[in-house]
């Protein structure tokens, strides 16, 4: 291995890190202000690049029909519910704009004003408008009923949540995969390294996100609210912020990044219905090595990874897999070894 | 009906099963019997034991792939030649090598809080499922063929109709091993590893080998049911053990009822039959080919979490039409007891004990002696520091400095396990009982390390004098303490007070020499009070140590012998409770705040 | 008359299948201190809860401000004007003090109100040693510095009912002292205050009216001069075995 391949090996790697880093981001907050794992997390990344590619080759995508269909259960459950509550007419008047006008505006959006001859940018806004609200949709469907299960009841039911979501990603997207134009056709030289445009603008939107989201997170009321929520779930509850908002903020942010995600690797890699899983596990290992907890850490880890895997796909490109995923074995160990006096007496 | 006579029929119908129904349904039902059989071990470790594996069809794998390549390689180096000789002994080569992986893997994860071994499972699961696709001698993604038959006494079990038998008396034995396991001693244990692992602890339980015998008996029902697959298909490849299908084992166990060892037959069967159903169906429906049960799946799952947290045994078994026997009072011989040491003697000794917790003094410089025949009672304002020098003695924390000795040994530093051994037994402020399991079974956890049999000897029952004993070790101690109705009454079933003396009759079946008691008369009513404090008399002047936390001033006064009183982590004031009561610094530190 | 500020009537609440609030019925009028001393383990930290809406109620009816609050969500009781200082202070350890303060207006921010750095500087006089440490993170505060956020972190949310659990907890006595004596005198903001303690002493110093819970029920009640002569009362919470 000379040092060009290193170079390129060492691209392609924090290329890939930076999306991991972006998910175990996404993971370690849905995790600390909700208790959920978010296995699901790598089908936001496929769906938000296979929604972009369907828009481009002048397609409905499936994408809406689920936002409709879950748009529809949750006014369902609301109206359901809403004689119990008080204050419930605002409420309701509130979750149905959410859940069926603005589904119904998108669907007539991506009906009748063919996104297909779109600008790029307008295409990216529009998937970007179809799969984000899926987040907290999930949240309401899924985990609201079930805040007060154990972490454990969470995780099982993140992995169901993950088999519906790929079940329908073939559904609505097909076997095949896709891929998206590049955002930019650029390319330097420096020195015998070629880095393409998108390069830098994965390193850059993932950078720029991650800045995004630390200011939201010291200087805005709902991020401290998010924080605080994370720290100490009953002082936040008390406060008046609501575990259930919180909840849905934070799988809308973590829809959001995993739909920017995918977007921005779609133009370099082929992106399969479940592609996102295992894109998903590997920030996954990447949060892990930050223990669930830690952002810094949580981020390095990623890139690690990404390294870690660019570089067994040169030297063992069979084992690639095993060996990223043989990596959170050490790191257990390690924790293992650091974490002292373990008992959960979880209910 | 009687649960004999309906397990009687079942099992006709099983056996008559080859004999009427087509070739489909056989192998549909031997599928299913395979499947039972790893969902059986996630019964145990995931409904049971709270642990959870998403990488149970690694194992199965390892179970099949160890046959694979031990019966079908053309040279087997020399060391490993003479399993190739039999299925058999592929089949013992095959659990030796699940076991090593999963001993391994356990060693590494089950130490760490909830979620991390799901996730690790999680991992592996993968890494495993890659390896068998990639790996050279085994056939990388194509996989093996000519994997020979099963053969038994010369007669070769060549199609499913042969092997069905074998299949589903594998199955059978593991479900009557499996119930007899829970139904015993170690079974406690493993039982209480869901929401009481503190508590075991206290209770001379070794939580952690708990924890590892469910993840290997798991391990070993999955190797098994691989190494039975390889032969029935007589051809394997890396499809069948890849993480989707261990995420579909869990499936069955939790919707068929996780808790429940027949919960994994009615999952496996449902699974299976759904699968076979949907795969049919729903390429049709939607026009397009793939595994879209998937979603089905899925949306199943989140169903029965939000409507049936529990899965469909419970459910079935409402409806099934059968009659419970009476329990009655176990009786048996009594447990050897220990040599307890003369009244007088110094039990405890806790010699400038502190605790920091962080910059926060929680205990600084405490020291205190407690005797045979006396009872002490420690007693301080709410946050003095009681709970955290309770958590010192009883090993849950080590302290920061100073020492703690029991019975002339120091302990500081122990673990609460290895100091429940030695003779010390805890009560816990805030109850920790099993609340579905009866209070025969918890105050039997009391005695669990006065028992010895193993998992083995549990698994055949071949300890049922040594349970007899144990259980009626319990049931006299739950007589003692007064509550003999309530014997096969669920724990969590009893009002609060009831609760707090169900701990004490635990702690004393374990035939403590000290008994430590963290605010036993909380919430107790006045009648039931006298009754506690008459039965704490009565083990003092049979020779027992006691020391008391406790809030309630009337109680303590009228009952301890001595007093030490605690306030901001320090010792204020020790003596007779007469002393203690006119000390400044007494009342001081409980009218405290009021000039 | 006025409606009271709280009224509790018959409560039950029961953790499964036992129960630990046994027909409780209590009543806090505007600006006045009602205490609830017991002893630990009689239910008076569930009593707080089941009021805030923090555990579900098996029966009996909670009114506040003269609306019977059916099936309440903590979020929408805060809303309304009630806040809890919970015994274990849950404080957001990994946040300066100045951000803890803020969340405790989080509430009135989103119901539009922006009034929270005259609320803090209110709250910073009640308790200059907050000020002092506004930067500081709240897990580094000292046990008394850490009831003062408490405190003053509920009262950023200009509460009408202020329920405070155990405030003496794991004090010295002269910062016990101090936060009685902060107790006693918000009472002249107008805010009503329902105080559980163990330290009955001190609680009946400052409060008006008194509630005895004992084993999930109110064994006594009365004005607060009444329940510091009661023998039994002296006997079993204010003296030691009886004796002074």
């Amino acid at each position: 291995m000379d040092i060009q391949i290193a170079l390129l090996l060492a691209q392609d790697g924090i290329v890939n890190g930076a999306i991991y880093a972006l998910l175990a981001l996404a993971l370690v907050l849905v995790f600390a202000v909700t208790r959920v794992i978010f296995i699901p997390q790598g089908e936001f990344l496929a769906f938000g690049a296979l929604t972009l590619a369907s828009f481009q080759a002048a397609k409905v995508p499936g994408t809406l029909w689920l936002l409709i269909g879950m748009g529809i259960a949750i006014s369902i459950i609301e109206l359901a519910s809403s004689s119990r509550l008080r204050g419930g007419r605002r409420r309701l008047t509130f979750a149905l704009g959410w859940n069926l006008a603005y589904p119904a505006v998108l669907a007539a959006i991506v009906l009748l004003a063919k996104p297909g001859d779109w600008p790029l940018v307008l295409q990216v806004v529009l998937a970007l408008a179809l799969v984000v609200p899926l987040g907290p949709m999930i949240y309401r469907l899924v985990y609201q009923p079930l805040a007060s299960a154990s972490v454990l009841v969470l995780l099982i039911v993140s992995v169901a949540v993950h088999l519906a979501l790929v079940g329908l990603g073939l559904l609505f997207f097909g076997a095949e995969g896709s891929r998206t134009p590049a955002f930019s056709e650029a390319s330097f030289s420096l020195g015998d390294v070629t880095i393409t445009g998108q390069t830098l603008w994965v390193i850059g939107a993932s950078l720029l996100l991650i800045v995004g989201l630390y200011l939201f997170f010291e200087r805005s009321l709902w991020g401290k609210a998010l924080r605080a929520t994370a720290i100490n779930r009953v002082g936040a509850q008390l406060m008046g912020i609501s575990t259930t908002q919180a909840g849905k903020l934070c799988f809308l942010l973590a829809a959001a990044i995993g739909a920017m995600s995918g977007i921005l690797v779609a133009p370099i890699t082929t992106i399969y219905y479940d592609t996102g899983f295992l894109v998903g596990l590997k920030g996954f290992v990447a949060a892990i090595v930050g223990g669930m907890v830690s952002y810094p850490l949580a981020a390095a880890g990623a890139i690690l990874v990404g390294l870690l895997e660019s570089f067994s796909s040169f030297w063992a490109s069979a084992f690639k897999e095993v060996i990223v995923f043989t990596l959170i074995i050490p790191v257990l160990l390690w924790r293992s070894m650091t974490t002292r006096h373990v008992e959960e007496e979880e209910e | 009906m009687s649960p004999r006579v309906l397990s009687g029929i079942l099992l006709v119908l099983l056996m008559a099963g080859p004999l009427v129904l087509p070739e489909f349904h056989i192998t549909l039902l031997n599928y299913i019997g395979l499947y039972a059989l790893v969902a059986l071990g996630l019964v145990l470790l995931t409904g049971v034991g709270g642990l959870t594996s998403f990488g149970q069809a690694a194992f199965v794998g390892l179970g099949a792939y160890t046959t694979g390549y031990l019966t079908t390689a053309e040279e087997l180096p020399a060391v490993l030649s003479w399993f190739g000789a039999s299925p058999w002994l592929t089949l013992v080569a095959g659990l030796l090598v699940t076991l090593a992986v999963a001993g391994i893997l356990g060693l590494l994860t089950l130490r760490l809080s909830g979620h991390y071994l799901p996730l690790g499972t999680l991992a592996w699961g993968m890494s495993l499922y890659f390896l068998f696709g990639n790996v050279s001698f085994l056939g990388g993604h194509t996989g093996m063929t000519g994997i020979p038959p099963l053969s038994l006494f010369g007669f070769e079990l060549r199609d499913g109709r042969r092997l069905y038998y074998l299949i589903w008396l594998i199955l059978l034995v593991a479900v009557w091993m499996t119930q007899n396991l829970l139904d015993s001693r170690e079974g406690r244990a493993i039982r209480a590893l869901k929401g009481g692992g503190i508590m075991a602890e206290a209770m001379g339980v070794d939580t952690a080998r708990s924890k590892m015998v469910i993840f290997l008996v798991a391990a070993a029902f999955a190797a098994i049911s691989g190494w039975l697959y390889a032969h029935m298909q007589r051809f394997v490849n890396p499809t069948p053990f890849g993480l989707h299908i261990g995420i579909e084992y869990l499936f069955m166990a939790v919707i068929g009822g996780a808790g429940h060892v027949w919960g994994a037959l009615v999952g496996a069967g449902l699974i299976t039959v759904l699968k076979q159903w949907l795969q049919d169906l729903l390429p049709r429906v939607f026009g397009a080919s793939g595994n879209f049960e998937i979603i089905v799946f899925g949306l199943l799952m989140i169903f029965v979490f939000h409507r049936a947290r529990d899965g469909l045994w419970p459910l079935l078994a409402r409806v099934v039409p059968v009659k419970r026997s009476a329990r009655a009072v176990p009786s048996g011989q009594p447990l050897a007891r220990r040599a307890h040491p003369a009244v007088g003697t110094r039990l405890l000794e806790v010699r400038d004990a502190v605790k920091k917790f962080g910059g926060l003094v929680a205990n600084n410089q405490m020291s205190l002696e407690v005797h045979a025949g006396e009872i002490l009672a420690l007693i301080g304002p709410n946050g003095a520091g009681k709970s955290t020098l309770f958590n010192l003695v009883t090993g849950v924390d080590p302290p920061t400095s100073g020492e703690v000795h029991f019975l002339g040994d120091r302990v500081d530093g122990r673990s609460s396990r290895e100091i429940a051994r030695r003779g010390m037994s805890r009560t816990f402020q805030h109850v920790r009982l099993l609340p579905a399991m009866s209070v025969l079974e918890n105050v039997a956890i009391g005695a669990h390390q006065r028992g010895s049999a193993g998992v083995a000897a549990a698994a055949v029952h071949g300890e049922r004098g040594e349970e007899a004993r144990l259980l009626a070790e319990a049931a006299r101690q739950i007589e003692r303490v007064g509550l003999v109705d309530a014997m096969f009454d669920a724990a969590g079933n009893l009002a609060l007070g009831q609760q707090r003396i169900v701990e004490i009759a635990r702690a004393l079946a374990s035939d403590p020499s000290l008994l430590l008691l963290d605010e036993p008369a909380a919430g107790l009513r006045y009648l039931e009070k006298e009754t506690l404090a008459e039965l704490l008399r009565k083990l003092r002047d049979e020779g027992m140590g006691i020391l008391l936390v406790e809030h309630d001033m009337d109680f303590v006064m009228g009952l301890a012998d001595r007093v030490v009183v605690m306030e901001f982590g320090e010792k204020i004031a020790e003596g007779l409770p007469e002393e203690v009561q006119s000390n400044p610094a007494v009342i001081e530190a409980y009218l405290g705040g009021v000039e | 008359m006025d409606a009271p500020i709280l009224a509790v009537d018959e409560l039950c609440v029961a953790y499964g299948k036992v129960e630990a609030l046994h027909h409780v019925s209590l009543t806090v009028r505007a600006g006045e201190i009602v205490t609830v001393i017991g002893p630990n383990g009689a239910g008076k930290t569930t009593l707080l809860s089941a009021i805030m809406g923090v555990l579900p109620r098996s029966s009996g009816s909670v009114a506040f401000l003269g609306v019977e609050q059916g099936d309440v969500e903590v979020e929408r009781m805060v809303a309304l004007g009630m806040t809890l200082v919970p015994e274990k202070r849950e404080l957001f350890g990994d946040m300066s003090v100045e951000d803890n303060l803020l969340l405790g207006a989080f509430m009135r921010r989103r119901l539009g109100h922006r009034d929270e750095q005259q609320t803090m500087a209110e709250v910073f006089g009640i308790f200059p040693r907050l000020k002092e440490r506004r930067g500081q993170r709240a897990g580094t505060l000292s046990g008394g510095e850490r009831q003062m956020l408490a405190v003053g972190r509920a009262l950023m949310a200009k509460p009408r009912l202020l329920m405070l659990d155990e405030p003496s907890l794991g004090l010295a006595p002269l910062i016990v002292r101090e936060i009685f004596h902060v107790i006693g005198n918000l009472r002249k903001t107008g805010v009503a205050i329902l105080l559980v303690e163990q330290n009955a002493r001190a609680a009946l110093r400052i409060a008006d009216v008194g509630y005895v819970l004992e084993t999930g029920e109110v064994a006594m009640s009365g004005s607060s001069e009444e329940l510091e002569g009661n023998p039994r009362i002296v006997e079993s919470y204010l003296g030691l075995g009886g004796k002074r």
